[in-house]
């Protein structure tokens, strides 16, 4: 910074870069970084003492594919740094995955990192897709539920939401393979594309949506019902206020009472509500990419378990984990936006 | 005095009909995982009848048998055990931890308060079902690594609720009263302030039985499970293969796992209601 150059009027006396410093956006980023730090700090170390827990380290697994000698395995600990006492090998430990170096991956022959950035696509369609699918029609229902509440509209839509929130998604995807593939046909069950097709442009995409179609409800049912109910919950609440009833006695249309007015508010817990949701989507990611054959992170860490890659399954948690915090700072950022009374630093 | 009180409480939950539906449910699965080796001596792994008979087709397997000639109904009831156990563990486990951190984080404030309240974000803030595969896949797949698994992801959410509660009644005159009368922090935590913010941690507790049975369901189903032990996430899982020819085997768990988490779900909303008489007298 070059002094004499701040003469804003937040910075009277204090050098500008100080003023920068200080700046609620500066402080509001501070906060929301330290926090991604302590994130990121609790998956490192948790995965370190989770190793300590495994059966066996990173050698004795190398040792049943190669058939070592003891002298060898004694040299690649040395090598690896794992005859070192705890502290030195967490610190180490640290140091890698704080440079992103998540390790080898012996089982693919390939670096943790390369490999799960090659499989990160089909994984953040799915997620992106399912929030965008699962807010907009579980807001939808809400608002619709709450418009006539304790209607036979709104008792199905309640119904039909604790249902869906109560079923796991494994049991949804296969009553959409058992239904939507098996008796009707409709949908291809395994895959992206459709194998041998080799299909260009609009052809491709409609391909691959038509494979998308199963595992993104699949993955959106249980937060659809939770948007459903809150998005309900919130409406009936905000209908009561009295800039509402101000909205009605002018003699506003009702469309324009309810979208305007008080959905863009019910928006505000529903966002919030959107960070946890792709939490559990990474997670749901799993089970849904295993079934429906999409070679994505989830399939990735389900393969990890069953072939005991300790390296690529911790990888998978750490990457997933660090886009969450991303998210999160992006869901913060769009809180401010949506609404104005919130401030950056509050 | 007691007797009329709990009666109360009871009369309070089975008057909605949907607590009451909850509690009748609940109790059947109950019922379930007791009568269990009653009912199926011979355990939920014999290969007793024929492979696949659809429910109803031999009375001697009401529920009918699955792609390796097992009774279904010994794999519901003992899979009861398995949900149960590991709803309930894990729920404790959880409840007990969260109540701990929260009511310290709230009680003391600061630095420790910091400290743990963070723990709590970061924790909170880690995709929750991979955790939970990345410990019981790292470890080996057993009922104590799932119980724990469950109990690591879930506690924050009952330490942020104790400690809101904690901050709520602290400020409040009593507490004041015995920090003077010298009452020890431990008795003030354990005694006076606690006892006082029990109802949301019941609440939340009954919903964490449900995530758990949930969580432990889907890691059975890939897999994942306790090889000892027939969850019902364990025969959707084996069953998914021949979903076409003979679907009643991922139906039969399926609605199992469905009704009893649906119950759960319901009871908490009975229990809030119940522990919070003055909350919706409308």
């Amino acid at each position: 910074m070059q002094p004499g150059q701040g003469n804003d009027e937040q910075g009277e006396g204090v050098s500008p870069f100080l003023a920068i410093l200080g700046s609620p956006a500066a402080r509001f980023l501070y906060r929301r970084l330290s926090q991604a730090v302590v994130v990121m700090l609790v998956v490192v170390v948790g995965s370190f003492v989770l190793l300590q827990f495994a059966p066996g380290d990173m050698v004795d697994v190398l040792a049943g594919e190669a058939d070592l000698t003891a002298e060898q395995m004694a040299d690649l600990r040395a090598r690896y740094g794992l005859d070192q006492p705890w502290p030195v090998q967490l610190l180490a430990y640290m140091g890698r995955l704080a440079s992103f170096d998540l390790g080898y991956s012996p089982k693919l022959a390939a670096p943790v990192l390369d490999v799960l950035l090659q499989r990160m696509p089909v994984t953040l369609t799915l997620v992106a897709l399912s929030v965008v699918i699962s807010l907009s029609v579980g807001s939808f229902l809400g608002v619709m539920a709450a418009r006539r509440a304790g209607s036979l509209l709104d008792m199905t839509i309640s119904t039909a939401t604790l249902i869906l929130y109560a079923t796991p998604g494994f049991v949804v995807a296969l009553g959409l393979i058992f239904f939507l593939s098996v008796k009707m046909r409709w949908l291809p069950t395994a895959g992206l594309t459709t194998v041998g097709a080799d299909l260009r442009g609009m052809a491709w995409l409609v391909d691959v949506a038509r494979h998308l179609v199963m595992p993104v409800l699949a993955l959106c049912t249980s937060y659809m019902a939770i948007y459903a109910r809150l998005c309900r919950a919130t409406m009936l609440e905000i209908t009561s206020l009295d800039y509402i009833r101000t909205a009605w006695a002018k003699g506003l249309p009702e469309r324009r009472v309810i979208f305007t007015h008080a959905f863009r508010n019910a928006l505000l817990p529903l966002v919030t509500m959107a960070g946890l949701q792709v939490s559990a989507l990474l997670g749901g990611a799993v089970v849904v990419e295993t079934l429906f054959g999409l070679q994505g992170m989830g399939r990735t860490a389900f393969d990890a378990v069953m072939e005991r890659d300790v390296n690529m399954l911790l990888g998978v948690l750490f990457v997933c984990s660090f886009a969450v915090v991303i998210v999160n700072i992006c869901i913060d950022l769009l809180y401010v936006w949506l609404d104005p009374r919130v401030k950056v630093a509050a | 005095m007691t007797v009329r009180r709990s009666s109360l409480f009871l009369g309070r939950i089975l008057r909605r009909p949907s607590g009451a539906l909850a509690a009748a449910i609940l109790l059947a699965v109950f019922l379930m995982a007791i009568l269990a080796s009653v009912i199926a001596p011979q355990g939920p792994w014999v290969l007793g009848g024929d492979v696949r008979l659809w429910p109803g087709q031999n009375p001697a397997f009401p529920l009918g048998t699955d792609n390796f000639g097992r009774d279904l109904l010994a794999g519901v009831l003992y899979g009861a055990r398995v949900s149960l156990m590991v709803g309930i563990g894990a729920a404790s486990i959880a409840a007990s931890v969260g109540v701990v951190v929260g009511a310290v984080a709230g009680y003391y404030g600061g630095v420790l308060d910091d400290i743990l309240m963070r723990l709590t974000d970061a924790v909170q803030t880690i995709p929750s079902f991979l955790a939970a595969i990345a410990i019981v896949g790292v470890v080996e797949p057993s009922l104590t690594s799932i119980i724990a698994a469950v109990a690591i992801v879930e506690w924050p959410m009952i330490a942020r609720l104790v400690r809101s509660e904690v901050l709520k009644i602290k400020g409040q005159d009593f507490v004041a009263a015995c920090r003077i009368g010298g009452t020890s922090d431990l008795s003030i935590i354990f005694r006076q302030v606690l006892p006082n913010c029990m109802s949301p941690v019941i609440v939340a507790t009954s919903l964490i039985v449900g995530t758990a049975i949930l969580t432990e369901a889907g890691l059975a189903f890939l897999g994942l499970g306790d090889p000892n032990a027939m969850s019902w996430g364990t025969i959707i899982g084996s069953g998914r293969s021949t979903i076409r020819s003979a679907w009643y085997i991922v139906a039969v768990p399926s609605f199992a796992i469905l009704f009893t988490v649906l119950a759960l779900n319901l009871m908490s909303d009975a229990l809030n209601d119940a522990l919070n008489p003055r909350l919706n007298q409308s």
